[in-house]
């Protein structure tokens, strides 16, 4: 009896579901009319997905920029710029930077880039974009959260930005914040209300991120089309998802710090501040906390984070390869496990970022331990990622090109972690450059070129207008060769012990001799700067001046390549997809063509699983 | 599209096209949601522990604090849960007026629960403990006390005011079962939250 009344209630809520389907189905064919609500205040996952990739865009040129200042004031310390006075009158008083200046722009940098440009541009931007289409869905779970994340995040952007203008400037701290730097206003210009807002501003983009990642999370299990099990999601959807977890999972603990910070910080609570710290003459009253706290909260999502942005490009770059070499990935479960191994050990592993904190060497030890053994389902995804290229015929395309550099920077900047995350190296490279050109190499240059890799693919999908390649190619070897002198060229400093984050190396004796290498690397940074310009030219020339492009042009599998492009609102029209097989069935024998979509029928061609 | 494929496709929950949990997203969503604040009140009460392992010594509680006051307010914020499975029962039975009935009721327990927590504070800020210091010793001791405390009741509040959107809805006729119980999970977590913070701030 109870049984039968079980197996009633699943069919009325089978019923249920489906009504609910259909009506879903009726409000998705209603097209928002006006500009606002098309372009603006949109609902639809790929105007939201554009409009975070645009801001990760304005983003990042005035991120890149700070950059430049940065390297202009390494290579020629004492020079004196007239014209940069006139911009920063404060910052750069007499033409010359001062050194606060300095720090905060080194703060400022490392923030906006990682937060506000990968974060935003690869999982907000392209995981919004192109979540819905690659599982056959028509929207995110909850648009109207989605709307309410990207424009919480602009907010977050904004308030960042605001704190340029204010008296001190930016924050300075680094883009750890950490404590008593961060925690005593009076510590430095930069420690005043440019530290608030940068606290503010962190809180606001978590926000963001949190809204995000549970559309993400929802979306991908609730939401997948008939046909397209687990199993059969493309590798990019694997890793997004990945990464929507691991942030849930990592950012909250950093609310909490954040909060704790502000209290330490306007009401004279001491959690990350001991007893007896001095400023000038003056005795601060705080007692009893330790600025560890901090550094233990902050690495709890620190370290997460960087998988949350590394992990995207890697899906990205098992995505784009397919198309390119004709035939399926290697190891499609062999990464997903990894991808899983990884994702799950990142979140214990965050004290190898602390190893001259003064934490116990035994501790120490377990957390050497713990990021030896994700080198190894690390190594797998690289080594799946370059045994996929066996035997191939590769199309050089420019998006083809960028996904091969994320596999040549994963292997170099993985070879670098081994150095780090080993703690008596660690010790001597710690705050090194080493550490600078390491994480340049995979937080920054990874997700870079993984970034890239996605947009120079899905450009075509997005606009309808295919990119010039001729640029992109241009654009792509002039980048690659400038990251690689760059971050190449740090690691050696590294081990020459040239410290991180000071503002001038001149009066250290042993450091004279890497000034030579710092103007070269310099004006290396310059031209990799000025190749990012191609990139904008060819991506607006291309967005309204383009070639048309038609529904598959790289005559892909996967499921985004069956809608239109661009897709129309609601991405599928009347009917949407039936999945049959797993997304990379290329060079099927016995089929019709050489690529076979994720639609095309058992009954058409054979299916492998 | 051909029906003997569609059949076959969707033999396994996983393989896409329904719910595999067999939950919509929203709910899905929420229980995600509420996984995420736990661990905002994990850090916090990380926290908490760190400073208070660092502390050289730590006030009795029960010399500062009211316990048996402490374990009412417990007590009212426990039973509003109960309040509250009943609502989300009775408007499962679509008894729409009871459930507003229950609904109310919650609210009044999360009131009552508010308003003894503003008392406490009112007495222990008489008593000289501030954000900063207190007179029992460790000034992390009256920190952590108004941080977590605090946090924990601008949730109640929050609850409180979704709880009132939840029972205006539902007394107007518009609410869905799922919202109701969307709200009651909310609402669930924030007391199961007070547990913890019941006892590891107040008994241990």
């Amino acid at each position: 009896m109870a049984g039968l009344s079980g197996h009633v209630n699943f069919c009325e809520c089978l019923q249920e579901r489906r009504n609910m389907a259909e009506v879903q189905e009726a409000q998705h064919t209603h097209e928002p009319v006006g500009f606002v609500r098309r372009y603006i205040f949109s609902t639809d996952h790929k105007v939201i997905g554009i409009q975070y990739l645009l801001t990760a865009m304005f983003v990042a040129v005035v991120a890149g920029l700070l950059a430049m200042l940065i390297r202009l004031q390494l290579a020629w310390p004492d020079a004196k710029w007239p014209l940069l006075e006139k911009i920063f009158p404060v910052g750069m008083e007499g033409g010359v930077m001062n050194p606060d200046f300095y720090l905060a722009l080194v703060t400022m940098h490392g923030t906006l880039m990682v937060f506000f440009v990968i974060s935003f541009a690869l999982v907000s931007g392209i995981g919004n974009y192109i979540i819905p289409l690659q599982i056959g869905a028509r929207d995110m779970a909850f648009p109207f959260l989605n709307m309410l994340s990207y424009w919480v995040g602009l907010l977050a952007t904004l308030v960042m930005f605001a704190s340029f203008f204010v008296e001190g400037g930016a924050a300075g701290s680094g883009w750890t914040a950490y404590p008593p730097l961060s925690a005593v206003p009076e510590a430095s210009p930069g420690s005043g209300m440019g530290q608030t807002l940068w606290l503010l501003g962190m809180a606001l983009f978590i926000v963001s991120f949190t809204m995000g990642g549970l559309n993400y999370f929802a979306t991908v299990v609730n939401l997948r089309t008939k046909g397209m099990s687990m199993m059969r999601l493309p590798m990019t959807i694997w890793c997004l998802f990945i990464a929507a977890i691991l942030g849930l999972l990592a950012f909250p603990p950093l609310t909490a710090a954040a909060i704790l910070l502000l209290f330490d910080r306007h009401g004279g609570t001491s959690f990350f501040l001991p007893a007896g710290l001095f400023f000038g003459d003056k005795l601060l009253p705080h007692a009893g906390g330790t600025p560890l706290l901090w550094q233990h909260l902050f690495w709890f999502l620190g370290h997460p984070e960087v998988y949350i942005l590394l992990l995207p490009a890697l899906g990205i770059a098992f995505d784009v390869l397919p198309p390119f070499i004709r035939k399926p990935i290697f190891g499609y479960r062999m990464s997903i496990y990894s991808l899983g191994a990884v994702g799950a050990l990142s979140m214990v592993v965050w004290g190898h970022h602390m190893f001259v904190s003064g934490m116990s060497p035994y501790l120490g030890e377990f957390f050497s331990i713990g990021t030896m053994i994700i080198t190894i389902p690390s190594a797998i995804i690289g080594l799946n990622l370059l045994a996929s290229l066996w035997g191939a015929k590769i199309r050089f395309t420019t998006a083809m090109l960028f996904a091969l550099a994320v596999i040549s920077l994963f292997g170099a900047g993985g070879f670098g972690g081994i150095f780090l995350g080993t703690a008596t190296a660690d010790i001597f490279l710690h705050d090194t450059y080493f550490v600078v050109g390491h994480f340049h190499f995979m937080i920054a240059g990874v997700t870079l070129f993984g970034l890239f890799a996605g947009i120079y693919y899905w450009f075509p999908k997005m606009f309808g207008r295919m990119m010039n390649e001729r640029w992109g190619k241009l654009h792509f070897w002039f980048t690659l060769i400038g990251y690689y002198i760059v971050f190449f060229g740090m690691h050696f400093q590294g081990f020459g012990g040239m410290p991180r984050r000071y503002y001038s190396f001149a009066k250290y004796e042993y450091l004279q001799g890497m000034q030579g290498m710092n103007v070269f690397i310099s004006i290396c940074a310059f031209f990799m700067a000025a190749a990012q310009f191609v990139f904008l030219a060819n991506f607006f020339w291309s967005l309204w001046k383009g070639p048309k492009a038609e529904r598959n042009p790289w005559q892909a599998t996967t499921l985004e390549w069956m809608a239109p492009s661009p897709p129309p609102h609601g991405n599928w029209g009347d009917v949407q997809p039936v999945v049959h097989r797993w997304p990379y069935e290329y060079s099927l024998p016995g089929a019709p063509a050489d690529f076979t979509p994720q639609t095309v029928s058992p009954a058409e061609a054979k299916v492998t699983w | 599209m051909n029906d003997a494929h569609a059949v076959e496709t969707l033999a396994s929950p996983w393989g896409g096209g329904v719910a595999p949990f067999g939950t919509s997203w929203q709910k899905l969503m929420m229980w995600v949601f509420i996984v995420t604040d736990g661990l905002l009140f994990a850090g916090l009460l990380a926290s908490y522990g760190f400073v208070r392992l660092a502390s050289p010594h730590w006030p009795d509680q029960t010399q500062v604090f009211h316990l048996q006051f402490i374990g009412v307010m417990t007590f009212i914020l426990i039973s509003s849960s109960a309040t509250m499975a009943s609502a989300v029962a009775a408007v499962r039975e679509g008894r729409r007026a009871l459930a507003v009935r229950f609904l109310l009721l919650t609210i009044l327990g999360g009131l009552c629960f508010l308003g003894m927590q503003v008392y406490e504070w009112a007495t222990f800020i008489g008593q000289g403990a501030r954000l900063y210091a207190n007179p029992w010793g460790p000034p992390a001791f009256s920190a952590s006390f108004f941080v977590i405390t605090g946090f924990h009741g601008t949730h109640v509040l929050s609850g409180i005011v979704i709880l009132g959107i939840t029972a205006w809805r539902a007394a107007t006729g518009r609410s869905s079962k799922e919202g109701v119980e969307l709200a009651g999970l909310y609402w669930h977590f924030v007391d199961l939250v007070w547990v913890f913070v019941f006892t590891l701030f107040y008994l241990v």
